[in-house]
């Protein structure tokens, strides 16, 4: 039992990090520039299809380090060529826009890769056992995904708050107008914040596709609870997307591992109506459990856990 | 007496287009396409009482739509089963009911909040739905879904809607009443204030109404037609799956909708008609027809935002002052140019497709509009990426010209106006 | 006997800083009222806090002897009070007749019917024609309201806070931004449209509001200074220092 916590606790985290890496890239983009990013889950996708590329052709680690930028690139053309043209036309065209891209993308990745997954293999000089706890192992692979994205947070907090673009940007966060006026080049801020934002999503999806499955659905698994988290979390708070990352994370984790259901609690004599929610067991319904999530925030908390606007 | 008339011209004209269409095109294909693009049209229609009428983004817009379908659907294995009298034609009304009790008891979390607030909802709800309906076994089917036999259920006047031309006549009578109850709906004090609220919220309040409210009552609208149109397919396919609930579906309205244009009533008609004719076309045609679905999509949200009738509007009133004569030497420089970039894209898609993911199970050999090519060797792509090429550029430089002859034609209209 | 609109002891704050300090007033029945003050001194928030736009931190405003404190905008419109606001505040995509139209809907007792065609509704028709000519646009009845000119809109803007038949009627810097003829035939329809009702204005324009006002009150940092006629007020020395001041016309 301790055993189960303890690893679920680390997956929770891990899962809960990863989430992070992603929600925070989409909620300084949308307290920036007032877009929801619809394909923000398609950057973590293209991400690990590249490290996943590289890795087969050069190795690993060239891929950890180039998959990210090239996709950031990529994310840099998007906002430069794609969306800056339609600041004037309103929220509702960028994140159509957005939306449409997600979908191109999905159709791109199966073009060039395929509809089935990719083996996008542990690398070798990762792959062994980081500890042992009771009976079951820990992979080091697991502590190296951990580690990378703590090290990201440290370099994201670093640079928000230390250097002069990351004050910058931290004032155009709510101010946009004003900084602009200052004579800081706001529609160039917002490229390098949506590239910078697509960047660490391909970083995620580069230390993700190994452990998890890479595959052209993973945009399409992923995204919704994305925008989860970051709603949970509240719209525009870093602190509220970091806390509901890993308060969905662990919920997740844990409800995989549990076995119960009803029936075990209570018996399997279903009282009527009830027929198939009596049988399934918690693990069956951890996927719907993010979305339970927030239904139950909006209805009770719509500016969610820490965030301080609604739209 | 003449006015009435030129008022009910339209709709005549309607009744009588879906009355004949099937003698013009009489093949089975084209039937059935014809009667999935009925059911669409109520789709695309009910989705835009939301966004197109109200201002309100949803992601989540199949939920009404499938749950109208299944419950259509049980209804209708029931009523065969206990032998009831229950003619075949009502049951997409049943679909209607299951849509807007489903869409009032959703509604009420969703509609609390407009902007993105709802949209995030709207996704929620659609994804809770749509997963609960893999655990949901028994109500959702599982894997096979739900089946049923339409004609099982009691005749109407000796017809029991086994062969498709009667199922395409039922779905064409329930597209006409639900297009005119629609559009009526946009005629009403309600409708009218539907509009305001998509303009400005904040001003509606200080009239005299609750936002919430007439969000509420749209959300029940939009949900009660998206499931008769669940109903309707319940009967068309004679089976529902959790597909029908699906993200996949719910982006479909939206496509729908949008690529016929949000802004006007008839919009979202040729959206469904246009989208349904490529979908079932191309899928024949092209194994990567999303693809280019997503691109046209993409197109219209950057360079026609209004959609297909939107564009067709923007030139009405030129074609009614007869100034369209001015943009046909600019438009007919610039054709060619679309062209050349269109086929050169498809090219490029197709090659690219070929050579990637098929070549494995396929091999490199193709046919491109007639002609067969090896995606496997450079001239091909060369004479793909030429196009393509050639095309944009051309575009870029000619699309001046495109601007000028508007000036020119606005000029003439606006000098009219003030005469 | 009741005032039209009572406001007691109102306060606002927002975090830690105090607008609204205190505010007392009571606006008689059929009275012109202007509201003065220098920039900043909130008056703008008043409004919005009469009209239900924010809620007040402590205090209560009444309409008629009923209290309105805390109800929505929607709830205290129906109950006869309608504003205006400084930044004009339409239907951008609704023509003129249309945005006029949507005013009357709900006092016409229309509320949220789907049954019935708005096209039939001869009441509708006939009070948006007059509200129409009232505002002086009926040349204009299908322009969009967002391609007026900023007068034009400024009128339609009137319109629409007369539009619902309120008897308390608060505009918001009316004539903010026109010039000298602009202002003129502002105030020519003001006096027009509000003859028999309640008028509460915020203005900045003097000639304007010693023309149309009964009574002024003059709010400074939060606190009304002073309510009185407008020749009283004129000597008032406290408000001549703190906002009419040495530059002022007499």
């Amino acid at each position: 039992m301790l055993q189960l916590i303890i690893f679920s606790t680390l997956n929770g985290v891990l899962y809960g990090m990863l989430l992070f890496m992603m929600a925070s890239g989409l909620t300084l983009i949308f307290s920036m520039m007032g877009v929801l990013n619809f394909a923000h889950a398609s950057f973590y996708m293209v991400g690990a299809y590249f490290g996943f590329e590289i890795s087969r052709r050069i190795g690993f680690w060239p891929g950890f380090f180039i998959a990210p930028i090239a996709v950031g690139a990529i994310g840099a053309l998007v906002e430069r060529y794609g969306l800056r043209r339609l600041h004037r036309l309103g929220h509702v065209s960028e994140l159509l826009f957005t939306f449409g891209l997600a979908f191109v993308i999905e159709e791109l990745v199966q073009i060039f890769w395929g509809k089935l997954p990719v083996d996008y293999r542990v690398p070798p000089s990762l792959d062994f056992v980081a500890f042992r706890l009771f009976d079951t192992t820990y992979p080091a692979y697991r502590m190296f995904m951990l580690l990378t994205a703590v090290a990201m947070f440290a370099a994201l907090l670093a640079g928000l708050t230390r250097t002069r673009v990351g004050i910058i940007i931290q004032a155009a966060l709510t101010h946009p107008d004003m900084v602009a006026m200052l004579g800081h080049d706001v529609p160039k801020i917002f490229m390098l914040v949506f590239g910078a934002g697509a960047g660490l999503a391909g970083l995620a999806g580069v230390i993700a596709g190994p452990a998890l499955v890479t595959q052209p659905s993973m945009a399409a698994s992923l995204g919704p609870i994305l925008f989860v988290v970051i709603v949970v979390g509240g719209l525009g708070s870093l602190g509220g997307a970091f806390v509901a990352s890993l308060l969905i994370g662990l919920v997740q984790t844990f409800a995989v591992a549990m076995n119960t259901s009803l029936a075990a609690i209570f018996g399997s004599a279903a009282p009527p109506f009830l027929g198939d929610l009596w049988q399934v067991t918690v693990a069956e319904l951890a996927p719907i459990i993010p979305y339970v999530l927030l239904v139950l925030m909006l209805i009770v908390r719509p500016t969610g856990l820490m965030g301080t606007r609604e739209t | 007496m003449i006015s009435a008339m030129r008022l009910l011209a339209p709709w005549v004209a309607m009744a009588v287009l879906f009355a004949a269409a099937p003698h013009v095109f009489t093949s089975g294909s084209a039937l059935t396409m014809m009667s999935v693009m009925g059911t669409m049209i109520i789709f695309a229609l009910s989705y835009n009482v939301l966004l197109g009428q109200t201002g309100l983004l949803s992601f989540g817009h199949a939920v009404y739509y499938g749950l109208g379908g299944f419950v259509a659907i049980h209804m209708m294995n029931a009523v065969i089963h206990a032998k009831l009298g229950v003619p075949v034609v009502i049951i997409p009304l049943v679909g209607g009911l299951a849509g807007v009790g489903f869409g009032f008891l959703f509604g009420l979390v969703s509609t609390k909040k407009a902007g993105i607030v709802f949209s995030m909802i709207s996704l929620g709800i659609g994804e809770l739905v749509s997963s609960s309906s893999f655990i949901l076994r028994t109500f959702f089917g599982g894997e096979e879904g739900i089946t049923t036999n339409r004609s099982a259920l009691a005749p109407l006047f000796g017809h029991k809607f086994g062969p498709q031309i009667e199922v395409y006549y039922l779905i064409a009578a329930w597209c006409f009443l639900s297009i005119v109850a629609m559009y009526a709906l946009t005629r009403t004090p309600f409708g009218r204030m539907c509009n305001a609220v998509r303009d400005n919220p904040e001003r509606v309040e200080f009239v005299g109404y609750s936002p919430r409210v007439l969000r509420m009552i749209s959300f029940c609208f939009a949900a009660f037609f998206a499931g008769i149109a669940g109903g309707l397919t319940a009967i068309n396919f004679e089976i529902m799956n959790s597909e029908q609930l699906a993200a996949e579906q719910s982006s479909l309205a939206l496509f729908m909708a949008y690529i016929g244009g949000v802004s006007s009533f008839t919009g979202p008609i040729v959206g469904a008609v246009i989208v349904t004719f490529l979908q079932i076309t191309l899928s024949d045609v092209s194994s990567v027809w999303q693809l280019y679905f997503g691109l046209m999509f993409i197109g219209v949200v950057l360079y026609a935002p209004d959609g297909v009738v939107g564009w067709v509007k923007l030139h009405q009133q030129a074609a009614l002052r007869g100034q369209l004569w001015r943009l046909a030497p600019s438009y007919a420089l610039v054709a060619p140019a679309f062209a050349a970039a269109g086929v050169g894209a498809i090219m490029l898609i197709e090659l690219a497709n070929r050579q990637f993911e098929l070549v494995q199970s396929e091999g490199s050999a193709m046919r491109l509009f007639g002609v067969g090519l090896d995606a496997a060797t450079a001239p091909p792509w060369i004479v793909a990426v030429l196009l393509f090429g050639a095309g944009a550029v051309a575009i870029r430089l000619l699309w001046p010209r495109i601007g000028d002859a508007w000036g020119a034609v606005n000029e003439r209209l606006h000098s009219r106006d003030a005469a | 006997m009741t005032a039209a609109l009572s406001m007691h002891d109102l306060h606002k704050s927002f975090g830690a800083m105090s607008i609204i300090r205190g505010v007392s007033l009571d606006i008689e029945d059929g009275e012109r009222h202007a509201i003065i003050g220098p920039n900043g001194a909130g008056k703008s928030t008043l409004f919005h806090l009469t009209s239900g736009r924010i809620r007040p931190t402590s205090g209560e405003v009444h309409l008629h002897g009923e209290r309105i404190t805390g109800l929505s905008p929607f709830e205290i419109n129906r109950r006869g009070l309608s504003r205006s606001f400084q930044i004009t505040n339409i239907f951008p995509k609704l023509s003129v007749y249309e945005n006029l139209r949507c005013a009357t809907l709900w006092s016409l007792g229309h509320k949220y019917a789907f049954w019935r065609s708005i096209d039939r509704l001869r009441d509708v028709r006939e009070r948006s024609q007059w509200l129409m000519e009232q505002i002086g646009l009926t040349g204009r009845r299908d322009v969009p309201a967002g391609v007026l000119t900023y007068a034009e809109q400024r009128a339609l803007e009137i319109g629409v806070t007369i539009g619902g038949g309120a008897d308390v009627i608060m505009l918001d810097e009316p004539t903010a931004g026109m010039n000298n003829s602009e202002t003129e035939q502002a105030v020519a329809l003001i006096r027009k449209v509000t003859e028999g009702k309640t008028l509460v204005m915020v203005e900045h324009d003097m000639s304007v509001v010693f023309n149309l006002a009964d009574r002024i009150s003059v709010l400074v940092y939060g606190r009304i200074i002073a309510t009185d006629t407008p020749d009283r007020i004129r000597e008032n020395a406290e408000v001549r220092e703190a906002y009419l001041g040495q530059a002022s016309h007499q």
